[in-house]
């Protein structure tokens, strides 16, 4: 990922509504998103682009995963 | 070097429930409106507000706005200003139902009014009994606000600038506001927008302290560019405080854990509840509770390598009871404490929750200060409302609910105000020639500085300051200290140096930027509760306890009155509170008790 593309994304994880979700993805983005391949990391800048209610419910379990592309990032982010 | 210049009727910095409706009134006015944003609107911080929004609009069983008055005049602890609590309990209902009619999705009754759910401090007939006075749409109540309010703004035109900072306010020489200086954080570039009226809502800045609810964005921006501009800053030693948050996370633990049983424990294991309140225990009220956790950290008890921190046991309930009952606290546990609350207790710390203090305004929404003997001299072509400003409605402590309506109603006030004086000829002033020199400096500073203070070393030196010093619950000792430890850092932070240089998305210089705001407010506060010597509201303090003649440790013949700290030279002043509502009996002094 180019540095513009990853500083962009740095920002839209530790500006979060929540301090839930700044916290985890902070702490994910520090510590796990270096080691994903090309796709994984498109799918968390997909993670990060959603509501912070509704991205919450997935890492909570409220609500299920549709997308299988997003399973398995959500996945890693709920033991993160 | 040529910095472009937008011209905008209006600018509004902050993109939250203030912002947003302010937005409304100079837009839907005809007024070409700019709105700054860090984030996405949607993703400001009014989003986490949960309980609702106060007003007695009667659905559910009869209410009246003098009553929800009276409970806000009791909540504030007396220091709130009559007149300006009079004009938001007033016009509660009106901005709930025209929500309602931009499209929120509030909670209804059978009969399809907006229902409203019983909160605590909501009482009826001047304290006798609860009612229910709070709105809400479920538990996503700021978030469903927020959303109604960004589409109105998008049907009115009003112009957003996401991802833009501003840095610095723009006052000419007479101290007329002219607009902000900002930057965009996708190109570093600097712009100065030129405006007619500017408004700040920019929320509170609860990141001062180690352990606070608020998220990361809280940064207090507008509080820090007004007390470079030489505002001063009001009532700054007033923060609410929750009793437990995740120590080190600052996440809220529902006090429903100590109504399951949940006992708080010391480094020894002791339930040191059992001491402070030997009746209640555990169960004493938040006030109670907080007080009891400072004193054993303060005093060599808590727990961890800092000792720190207390713990929160529920090991002992049952795990099908607490999987039932506290839903999310096993996962909050995991997650944020990385303690399998099961099997080992939580570390829970008091945590900073909200910021009743702020810029001065009157509840016109107009900012104001001490000029030429008026403690009251309206700031040209400046306004402010929600968290960041000071109406004063909340005073000492705020009553629940009340945050929500305080952005409505003060965020509409501020937007109708901007209107009223444009209208009556408020033209573009020039800009002086220095406009953006301070901007440049700061900026070129921080690209240029060797060897200079880290800016994540020097925030958490900043956040252990205040929260070891001007927590919960205040010793006088510890605050004299804290000045000097804050006055200690205030140089560190006067000093950053940032590696990337870069221009593009430099998150690093951001939040360098940031950290040039939040000890604007740090010190505010640090040295505003050191001065006030009385316990009033959420400023309690160890050396001013309950006695006969201070019932509470509130002392009214001295200290009935707002502090304004003045960020030229450290100083404080007083002035006084507004005792005298706009057209009903003053809510007479008497003991806060619930």
């Amino acid at each position: 990922m180019e540095r513009k593309d990853y500083e962009r994304l740095r920002w839209r994880c530790i500006r979060r509504a929540l301090l839930e979700l700044d916290i985890t993805l902070t702490r994910f983005l520090d510590n796990g998103f270096d080691r994903l391949n090309d796709e994984d990391q498109r799918a968390f800048v997909e993670l990060a682009d959603m509501e912070d209610y509704d991205l919450w419910d997935l890492l909570t379990g409220k609500a299920e995963v549709a997308d299988p592309r997003l399973a398995p990032i959500v996945a890693l982010l709920r033991k993160s | 070097m040529s910095i472009p210049v937008l011209k905008f009727d209006a600018v509004i910095v902050g993109a939250g429930g203030a912002g947003l409706r302010s937005a409304i009134q100079l837009s839907e006015a005809g007024l070409k409106t700019a709105v700054l944003s860090k984030v996405f609107p949607t993703r400001s911080h009014t989003v986490a507000a949960q309980g609702g929004v106060a007003a007695s609009l009667g659905n559910s069983e009869e209410d009246h706005w003098t009553w929800h008055m009276y409970d806000t005049v009791k909540g504030s602890d007396w220091l709130g200003d009559q007149d300006a609590i009079e004009f938001m309990c007033k016009k509660a209902n009106e901005v709930v139902v025209e929500l309602e009619h931009y499209g929120m999705p509030f909670d209804r009754t059978d009969n399809g009014k907006i229902y409203q759910r019983p909160f605590g401090g909501h009482m009826s007939n001047f304290g006798e009994k609860p009612v229910r006075r709070s709105c809400a749409a479920a538990d996503r109540t700021g978030h469903a606000m927020l959303h109604a309010m960004y589409q109105r703004n998008v049907k009115a035109n009003t112009q957003f600038f996401v991802e833009w900072m501003a840095l610095d306010l723009i006052r000419d020489e007479e101290g007329h506001v002219l607009g902000v200086t900002a930057m965009e954080m996708e190109t570093g570039q600097i712009v100065i927008f030129h405006a007619r009226a500017t408004i700040f809502a920019t929320g509170g800045a609860g990141r001062i302290f180690y352990s606070s609810t608020n998220a990361f964005i809280n940064t207090g921006d507008g509080l820090g560019m007004a007390a470079r501009a030489g505002i001063p800053l009001e009532d700054m030693e007033f923060w609410q405080f929750h009793p437990t948050g995740v120590a080190g996370a600052g996440v809220l633990i529902t006090e429903g854990v100590r109504g399951e049983g949940g006992i708080l424990r010391n480094s020894s294991k002791e339930r040191f509840m059992e001491r402070y309140a030997p009746n209640a225990k555990d169960l004493a009220s938040r006030d109670v509770v907080s007080r009891a956790m400072a004193t054993e950290i303060k005093e060599g008890r808590g727990c961890g390598v800092n000792k720190d921190y207390v713990l929160l046991d529920i090991t002992h309930l049952d795990p099908a009871t607490i999987m039932k009952r506290l839903p999310g606290i096993h996962e909050i546990g995991l997650q944020f404490a990385g303690v399998d609350c099961l099997k080992e207790p939580l570390p829970v710390v008091p945590t900073c929750h909200y910021q009743m203090g702020g810029i001065p305004t009157h509840y016109s929404g107009r900012v104001v200060m001490p000029k030429d003997g008026d403690m009251n001299s309206v700031v040209p072509g400046f306004y402010a409302g929600g968290e960041c400003a000071c109406a004063s409605v909340h005073g000492a402590n705020r009553l629940g609910t009340n945050s929500l309506l305080d952005l409505l109603v003060f965020g509409k006030s501020a937007g109708d105000s901007a209107v009223e004086d444009l209208k009556a000829g408020r033209a573009h002033r020039e800009l002086p020639k220095d406009v953006a020199d301070r901007t440049l400096a700061r900026i070129s500073a921080l690209d240029n500085r060797k060897g200079g203070a880290n800016v994540h070393e020097t925030r958490l030196a900043m956040q252990r300051t205040m929260q070891d010093h001007a927590g919960v619950f205040r010793f006088g000792d510890m605050l004299k200290q804290g000045v000097a430890k804050i006055l200690e850092v205030e140089k560190a932070a006067r000093q950053l140096e940032i590696k990337d240089k870069s221009m593009a998305w430099n998150t690093a210089r951001t939040e360098a930027l940031e950290m040039e705001n939040l000890i604007e407010v740090a010190k505010a506060t640090m040295v505003s509760a050191e001065a006030r010597k009385e316990s009033r509201g959420a400023h309690v303090r160890d050396d001013a306890p309950d006695s006969a003649e201070f019932p509470n440790g509130r002392n009214d013949k001295e200290w009935l009155k707002h502090t304004l700290f003045s960020p030229v030279d450290n100083s404080i002043s007083y002035k006084p509170v507004n005792m005298q509502p706009l057209t009903v009996e003053a809510v007479a002094l008497k003991t806060r008790s619930y």
